[in-house]
């Protein structure tokens, strides 16, 4: 029997403004990354909860990516500088629970870098590919 | 033993009871053994003679209790409902930085309570001294640097206090009150303690250690929640593990994700507000030593954002809820740890 090849399911949460505008502008321009980039839009990064992503993780993530704007270019103003401090710090607490730090990230795209996030995404499945499932952080309960 | 005995407490509440300017007393009450001693409250001298108790099993922080006292019923204080009296609290120096977050996060009004600070000369854990004198304790009593323990099966025997000192005095942070409006026997310095040692050790680990050593640890839960409800940093009047709706209301973890979830969140939470009173730990009746995990925001903050303390002033604000725009990016953060690896 052949094994299926092993595809990570990466979760984008993406800042309505930029970010998932940056993702469009990948699409228009016809620059590919991998399908298994799921992209869920946010109002702002700030508005991603550390629960959404340990509930990405259950519900079978095998890595989380947020993007927003750059610093100083947020919609609201200071959302992302407070995205930042929050995922620095809950990034670490991961890591020192053991749990995998290149399953996480935060990376800053404005809405003209289609071609920033096409690479991005394609660099992350990349990286979360060669860890291969996540382990650490599932719940079989909800293994497809 | 403590230099502040459970009389001169008494006496001080006494006598402000007497002067009318209390109307009750949030203290620690005695338990069915000198060492279960418990949070109480007291509306007479003749309880506070039956039942209070200061020494060195008075561990609890009560600040957490002036947030249900002071509450507001139909625009009156709770405690105003029969007087204009205020509450008396007693305050360790570590309790009062809670007692200071507390009022920095407006949980209850200042203008009802009467503070009075009282010395600590260190807790004991009696888990501590389980471990030394075994099973059957009959009685414990602390005289001097000593801890004297009766047992029924080891004899009697006598511990150096210092031997079995609460994890959170061993590396105490400060004996310096933060707040009190009256103050007995004296107030010490901040410490420079070394309290993140511990977590230093465990950032050095492996990834595959600090996982098999968290897993090990946080299996032992058993969701009580009883760090949630002891800790005066949780006082939301909703929280996420009493949603029904959220599938980790109150239950024992299904599995290992469900006791990760609870406990990352839960430190998560109290990030940048916790004063690390280690409330948490001492109440886990697993002894799950989740000080470790507060403490390792707590670390990462000061590296990242500068020196803070959590209620050591009122009205500072908590980082996770500031920034500034040259702050570390969260993958920088992950380059710095592989250096220290
Ligand atoms: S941590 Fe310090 S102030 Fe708090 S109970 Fe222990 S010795 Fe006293
Ligand atoms: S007190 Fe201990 S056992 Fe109870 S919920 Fe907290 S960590 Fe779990
Ligand atoms: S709107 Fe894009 S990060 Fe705030």
């Amino acid at each position: 029997m052949q094994m299926k090849e092993y595809k990570p399911l990466i979760v984008a949460f993406c800042c309505n403004w930029c970010s998932y505008a940056g993702a469009d502008l990948a699409g228009n321009n016809r620059l590919n990354y991998p399908a298994e980039v799921k992209i869920i839009r946010v109002p702002c990064s700030c508005r991603v909860n550390p629960m959404f992503i340990l509930r990405a993780f259950q519900r079978g993530a095998d890595g989380v990516i947020i993007c927003g704007c750059h610093p100083g270019d947020c919609h609201y103003t200071s959302g992302n500088y407070y995205t930042r401090r929050r995922m620095a710090t809950l990034f670490s607490m991961l890591d020192y629970l053991g749990i995998e730090k290149e399953r996480t990230r935060v990376e800053w795209v404005s809405a003209a870098e289609g071609a920033k996030f096409a690479a991005t995404m394609n660099d992350f499945v990349k990286t979360v590919a060669s860890l291969g499932e996540n382990k650490r952080l599932e719940d079989l309960r909800c293994k497809r | 033993m403590q230099k502040i005995t459970t009389e001169q407490l008494i006496e001080k509440a006494a006598e402000l009871m007497n002067e009318g300017k209390v109307a009750s007393v949030l203290g620690w009450e005695k338990g069915e053994f000198g060492y279960d001693v418990t949070p109480g409250i007291f509306g007479s001298v003749d309880e506070l003679k039956a039942k209070f108790v200061y020494g060195d099993f008075s561990a609890a922080n009560l600040s957490k209790y002036l947030v249900k006292k002071t509450e507001m019923v139909q625009g009156q204080a709770l405690v105003f409902l029969k007087t204009e009296r205020k509450i008396l609290i007693f305050l360790k120096p570590c309790d009062s930085y809670s007692f200071n977050q507390l009022l920095t996060e407006h949980r209850f009004d200042r203008e009802k309570v009467y503070a009075v600070g009282v010395q600590c000369d260190g807790m004991v854990d009696i888990e501590k001294v389980k471990k030394i004198a075994g099973d059957g304790l009959l009685s414990v009593d602390t005289s001097g640097n000593d801890v004297v323990v009766k047992t029924l099966y080891n004899g009697d025997m006598k511990i150096a206090k210092a031997d079995v000192l609460a994890e959170r005095c061993v590396n105490c942070k400060s004996k310096k009150h933060v707040a009190y409006d009256e103050l007995l026997g004296e107030t010490g310095e901040v410490i420079d303690s070394n309290r993140f040692d511990e977590v230093e050790r465990i950032e050095k680990m492996t990834p595959d250690e600090r996982f098999a050593f968290w897993q090990n640890e946080l299996s032992k839960c058993i969701r009580c929640n009883a760090c949630r409800d002891a800790c005066p940093a949780c006082t939301c009047e909703k929280c996420v593990f009493d949603n029904p709706k959220s599938g980790v209301e109150n239950k024992s973890p299904a599995n290992s994700f469900e006791e990760k979830l609870f406990h990352i969140i839960r430190a998560y939470h109290v990030a940048g507000r916790c004063t690390d009173c280690g409330e948490c730990s001492r109440v886990c009746p697993q002894n799950i030593p989740l000080h470790l995990l507060n403490r390792k925001f707590i670390k990462d903050i000061n590296e990242f954002y500068g020196d803070y303390q959590a209620g050591a002033e009122v009205g500072s604000r908590a980082p996770l809820v500031d920034y500034t725009v040259n702050d570390v990016e969260p993958g920088e953060v992950f380059d710095r740890g592989d250096e220290n690896a």
